[in-house]
């Protein structure tokens, strides 16, 4: 057991995994003598070298489309974008190309790989450096999307995306990679792809969180004094539908957070899964608590923007309440 | 301080059997031996006489939209004979020639074009699927030869597309990354003259496509790309350098679409009758056989006897493509991932039987429910 911060946990996964596997390789922009711009590879290079660590050219879709050869080729590639707002870039080569693999080809040619991409906003960061675009992929049938809230989910779900033989993107929340250390085995382990965890049992409502935003959501709920009980999703795509209906049919309230902009954001997805579910056991309408439909602002004004333990106290007291 | 060059360079192009039957002894003599011409021309009768056959299936409608292959049979027929058969071929959508000489099943492109994917499932040979959307295959291409460079399994990857889409990102980001990687991917841009209706001037005002690989480091050539001999030399060459080097190199066929650019284009609306009568002079077709006969290795009754055996031949792959059993339903579900996630197990299971494709027993259990709060 090692007391890691989540940027470490990934580090962890990705040493474990590479020394498991060698047809696991890393692409990306700096990630190599450089460690990445958050660390997440520091020192693979020394370790692996420069053949299994690759230092690619500044080129997003060309990191993209060549992991997909690099996976039709039967290894196990792990391409990093810097950052997600240089997403656009790929969009084509990962939503037309290598999202379709599998299906166009009735599944002759497979696309096993796995997208890192650093994740959100608070952390003071430049102009197209917080955004989080999660429902655009999880909208996009063939990949599966994960994201982690926590270093011990990190290290598990990493390992699980890196033998999954689908194209699995795993948003990385850059503003808890160092936020709090957690005990993260030092052995290796694999948390399923697909199902949520429960966070804290509660009895008066159902909160859905994934990524940084569970940790407001903690804090939020330990302010209200209500028994709430919070489910991290984990995965995005699939979305454990299962896991929040049996809760939502406990509680009869919902409450979903996420950064993303409101409209058409995975919110209204869970609300939708809640009505085909959970109708008849509803006490109060499913609340969102999200970025608003707006640009991400600059640093100056991102808390503004970002879902914060005020803003989801106040969804609890309503819902509570209605 | 003078001003001196800081890089010249020139571009050669290569041609060595001409229009008019002229051969090149010089760079020709032992490149290809005489049967292996005649196999080439044979497989060249047939796959024209498939391209008229998909033609005419698309316009008495028993076929989707298809893109005619005729003039451009060269270029990937060449490639694919050089290549060896661990090698990757990565097309666009006039390769089939190449795809053929390989061993792809004919019915398969048909399939493609007649809206089923099971004319994508390839475990005949190391081709990938023809690649729609234009420029995307390259940094496939890209990536498989980097795979096999790391496996050190000594493959090398062939890439084919046209002159439009060197205008597009993935083409330079592909170049970028093999040239700086030193992959062994062997570029071959088929240069026809025109992307849809537009020029090639318009897509590049550089005098020749070939010097766009020129700004990534890599060898440069262009070609005669209707000339089986120069299109056989340079690609042996550019897969020598890939395999022995692990060097990519950028060949600029040139070449000549003879039909429109699909069955739902009309080229007349763009091109000059003249260009085209000109280039009908320069089908490969006609200076190969041109070539064989000077030798006596070919006449007009062997020539009767191959249309008689593509014939037959294509009977029987149209057959296979149209007697397909029908897909089912369901099968556009099952290899959307390895493992089907269960909503879209109940979307598959419940597709024909709930608008919303959900699970039935949803409404029994919302009665339960209705009945209990009720109660």
């Amino acid at each position: 057991m090692a007391n890691l911060t989540l940027v470490q946990a990934i580090n962890l996964a990705l040493i474990q995994e590479m020394e498991k596997d060698d047809r696991v390789l890393l692409l990306g922009e700096d990630i190599g003598l450089n460690g990445g711009v958050f660390r997440a590879t520091e020192g693979l290079f020394q370790r692996f070298g420069g053949d299994r660590v690759v230092d690619a050219p500044l080129a997003e879709s060309g990191i993209m489309g060549t992991a997909i050869g690099l996976a039709m080729g039967g290894l196990r590639p792990i391409p990093e974008i810097q950052f997600e707002g240089f997403l656009g870039p790929a969009f084509d080569q990962l939503t037309n190309q290598c999202a379709r693999s599998n299906t166009r080809t009735r599944g002759g040619l497979t696309c096993p790989l796995v997208l890192r991409v650093p994740v959100g906003g608070g952390i003071h960061a430049p102009e197209l450096h917080s955004d989080s675009p999660e429902a655009i992929y999880t909208h996009t049938p063939g990949l599966k999307i994960v994201m982690p809230s926590s270093p011990y989910d990190a290290k598990g779900l990493l390992i699980s995306a890196i033998r999954d033989p689908n194209p699995v993107i795993f948003f990385e929340p850059k503003r808890i990679y160092r936020a709090f250390r957690e005990e993260v085995p030092e052995d290796e382990y694999t948390i399923p792809i697909g199902k949520a965890r429960t966070v804290c049992e509660g009895e008066e409502l159902t909160m859905v969180s994934w990524g940084a935003t569970v940790v407001q959501c903690m804090n939020a709920i330990e302010q209200s004094g209500r028994s709430i009980e919070l489910i991290d999703l984990r995965t995005i795509s699939p979305i454990d539908t299962e896991a929040i209906a049996h809760s939502v049919q406990k509680t009869g309230r919902c409450v979903v957070v996420h950064e993303a902009p409101k409209t058409a954001g995975l919110g209204a997805e869970i609300a939708a899964g809640v009505m085909e579910n959970c109708f008849l056991h509803l006490e109060a309408p499913v609340q969102r608590v999200c970025g608003f439909d707006t640009i991400m602002p600059y640093y100056k004004l991102e808390l503004d923007y970002l879902p914060d333990a005020e803003r989801i106290g106040k969804a609890i007291t309503e819902t509570l309440a209605y | 301080m003078p001003i001196n060059p800081a890089f010249t360079t020139t571009i050669d192009h290569v041609s060595i059997l001409d229009e008019q039957g002229n051969f090149d002894s010089s760079l020709g003599d032992g490149l290809i031996p005489n049967e292996d011409v005649v196999a080439m021309y044979k497989h060249m009768l047939t796959c024209r006489h498939f391209d008229e056959i998909a033609f005419k299936l698309q316009r008495s409608g028993r076929m989707g939209t298809y893109p005619e292959n005729r003039g451009q049979e060269v270029p990937s027929l060449a490639a694919a004979y050089v290549l060896q058969k661990k090698d990757w071929m990565v097309t666009c959508y006039r390769e089939n020639a190449g795809l053929f000489w390989r061993g792809l099943p004919k019915e398969k492109i048909l399939l493609h074009w007649m809206g089923d994917e099971r004319g994508n499932f390839i475990d005949e040979c190391n081709v990938t699927p023809l690649a729609i959307a234009i420029g995307s295959q390259m940094l496939h291409a890209t990536g498989l030869a980097w795979a096999s460079k790391y496996k050190k399994d000594g493959a090398i990857a062939c890439t084919f597309f046209g002159d439009g889409a060197t205008s597009e990102g993935d083409f330079h980001e592909a170049a970028n990354f093999a040239a700086n990687l030193d992959l062994p991917v062997v570029f071959v841009c088929q240069n026809n003259g025109w992307a849809i209706s537009t020029p090639t001037k318009l897509e590049c005002s550089a005098p020749t496509v070939a010097q766009r690989g020129l700004a990534y480091g890599m060898d440069c050539i262009q070609v005669d790309g209707n000339d089986i001999f120069a299109m056989v030399k340079v690609v042996k060459d550019a897969v020598k350098n890939a395999r022995e080097n692990n060097r990519p190199t950028f060949i600029e066929a040139l070449t000549y679409r003879l039909g429109d650019h699909t069955t739902a284009d009309d080229a007349r609306r763009y091109r000059d009758a003249d260009e085209l009568e000109m280039w009908q002079k320069r089908d490969p077709l006609i200076r190969t056989r041109m070539y064989l006969e000077q030798r006596d290795l070919w006449d007009g009754a062997k020539e009767e006897e191959q249309l008689d055996l593509a014939a037959k031949e294509i009977i029987q792959v149209v057959k296979n493509a149209e007697e397909i059993d029908a897909p089912s339903a369901t099968d556009f579900f099952d290899s959307m991932y390895t493992e089907l996630p269960p909503e879209l197990q109940k979307q598959r299971q419940t597709m024909r039987t709930s608008s919303l494709g959900q699970d039935p027993s949803q409404i029994e259990q919302t009665n339960e429910v209705r009945n209990s709060t009720n109660g």
